[in-house]
């Protein structure tokens, strides 16, 4: 196994981290920069410096909205939305946990809705996130006007050939 | 004209006025739309931002299905857009990731499909002067800023849209509608995306910036093409800066005297209904 950047380099399989200067565009561009711990440049150089821990611990790896305008903007083509993913796969795999568990448990319980009916069941999702967060009363009021106006159905049509679904989850899934 | 098409989850729930207004703008275009058989998820940023293989995979599935007939693929929602597109170019630069994907798919994957946004198609296959021809209420007193987001267009070498930093695509639309399309600096900026129900503060701070700056902008709503986008617009704005936001497909079939827009805007949260009334609209 190599180092931490090597390991990172690996999977972004494209454009090397070491190729980033640190004009910190991305940083200037980022929406979430305010909100993180580390801004998107630092945690590039972090990668660089094998900050393997501190990083997979911080709350900027889930605070990025995947606008990607960093990348679309970087003067390398560094691909710092990918980088990104995989610091959070690294993070889950580490089973670290972070500052900002409750973005994992929404994406948990989008997952598992998509997992058992092929497509997303808003109202079942929204209630598993909320089971697994204890936020039982945040966003009542607006989650009732939604569905007193018929748009958060219980019934949303599902995918019928579920199999194909769950094939497709089993053999991706990690070990 | 036909068109292979992939509604997606939202747009059978929290976006179902886009799913509505999209089917029958298409119809009164003349586009008939061939509803993807059995379609699935895209996975989202759930997928891609826990599972790499997994948010390929799922996208996968449904342009496996889409080749098989061999037309256009329309999607409406800028998420699903994405992962489809994203999909598609990882599997063109990998080809062991192909040849894994592949084989969790019933059918064949080759990468042939062509997916498009309903607003290149009706920009560009339609054309603005036969959208300006079916035309028969003006959007007069309508001060619209487009609002583009993020996922339509970055990155830009995957999404393949008509400018990255200041599309216009959908600024034209709205003026050969009647409307008077306002310029703004924010088209591209991001609504905050998911993180609506895990982080809704820091969505309602990116939304209320949108609203203000639409606002100095000297508009009077805001068009998006994106239901995520809606969701956190009409959802997130503080009452002290709140616009109506629209679909730009309920403008279209406004403006064309379509059946539907007066149910679909019932629907929304910022209620536009005050707005189009005042201008004699509805």
């Amino acid at each position: 196994m190599g180092s931490f950047l090597e390991d990172v380099n690996r999977q972004i399989n494209g454009v090397d981290l070491q190729n980033c200067y640190h004009c910190q565009k991305c940083s200037s561009g980022c929406p979430m920069a305010a909100a993180m711990d580390f801004k998107p440049n630092e945690i590039i150089r972090m990668v660089q410096m094998g900050q393997r821990d501190l990083l997979l611990r911080s709350s900027a790896i889930w605070l990025c909205a995947s606008c990607e305008t960093c990348v679309t903007r970087c003067p390398n083509a560094v691909d710092i939305p990918r980088m990104i993913d995989i610091l959070r796969v690294m993070s889950l795999n580490a089973g670290v946990v972070p500052h900002d568990r409750e973005v994992i448990q929404f994406h948990e319980s989008f997952l598992g809705t998509v997992k058992r009916g092929g497509r997303v069941n808003e109202p079942i999702m929204i209630a598993t996130y909320k089971l697994k967060t204890g936020t039982y009363f945040k966003d009542v009021g607006v989650g009732l006007k939604m569905f007193l106006k018929g748009k958060l159905s219980l019934f949303s049509p599902r995918t019928k050939n579920r199999k194909a679904i769950r094939r497709i989850f089993s053999s991706t899934a990690k070990s | 004209m036909d068109y292979s098409y992939y509604p997606g989850c939202s747009l059978h729930s929290t976006g179902k006025e886009y799913g509505e207004s999209v089917e029958v703008v298409s119809r009164a275009l003349g586009l008939k739309l061939h509803e993807l058989d059995d379609w699935s998820c895209c996975g989202a940023t759930s997928a891609h931002s826990t599972n790499f293989e997994l948010s390929v995979a799922l996208p996968a599935r449904n342009l496996a299905i889409a080749e098989k007939r061999g037309l256009d693929l329309m999607i409406p929602c800028a998420a699903c857009y994405n992962r489809f597109k994203s999909a598609q170019h990882s599997l063109a630069q990998d080809s062991d990731l192909k040849n894994s994907i592949s084989k969790s798919l019933d059918d064949d994957y080759s990468g042939s499909a062509v997916i498009r946004s309903p607003i290149d198609i009706f920009h560009q296959d339609v054309g603005l002067e036969a959208l300006e021809e079916k035309v028969v209420k003006k959007l007069k007193g309508l001060k619209p800023v487009s609002y583009y987001g993020c996922l339509w267009l970055r990155p830009p070498e995957i999404c393949g849209f008509d400018d990255t930093e200041n599309p216009v695509m959908l600024d034209e639309m709205l003026t050969s509608l009647g409307a008077e399309s306002r310029n703004w600096s924010f088209k591209t900026d991001c609504c905050g995306g998911s993180l609506t129900i895990s982080k809704t503060e820091l969505v309602e701070n990116m939304v209320n910036r949108l609203m203000r700056m639409a606002r100095e902008a000297g508009a009077n709503c805001l068009v998006t093409a994106c239901p995520l986008c809606m969701a956190n617009l009409d959802m997130r704005a503080h009452e002290d800066v709140q616009l109506p936001t629209f679909y730009f497909t309920e403008l279209i079939a406004l403006a064309m005297g379509l059946e539907g827009p007066e149910n679909w805007l019932g629907l929304h949260n910022i209620d536009p209904l005050p707005l189009i009334k005042s201008l004699k609209l509805l």
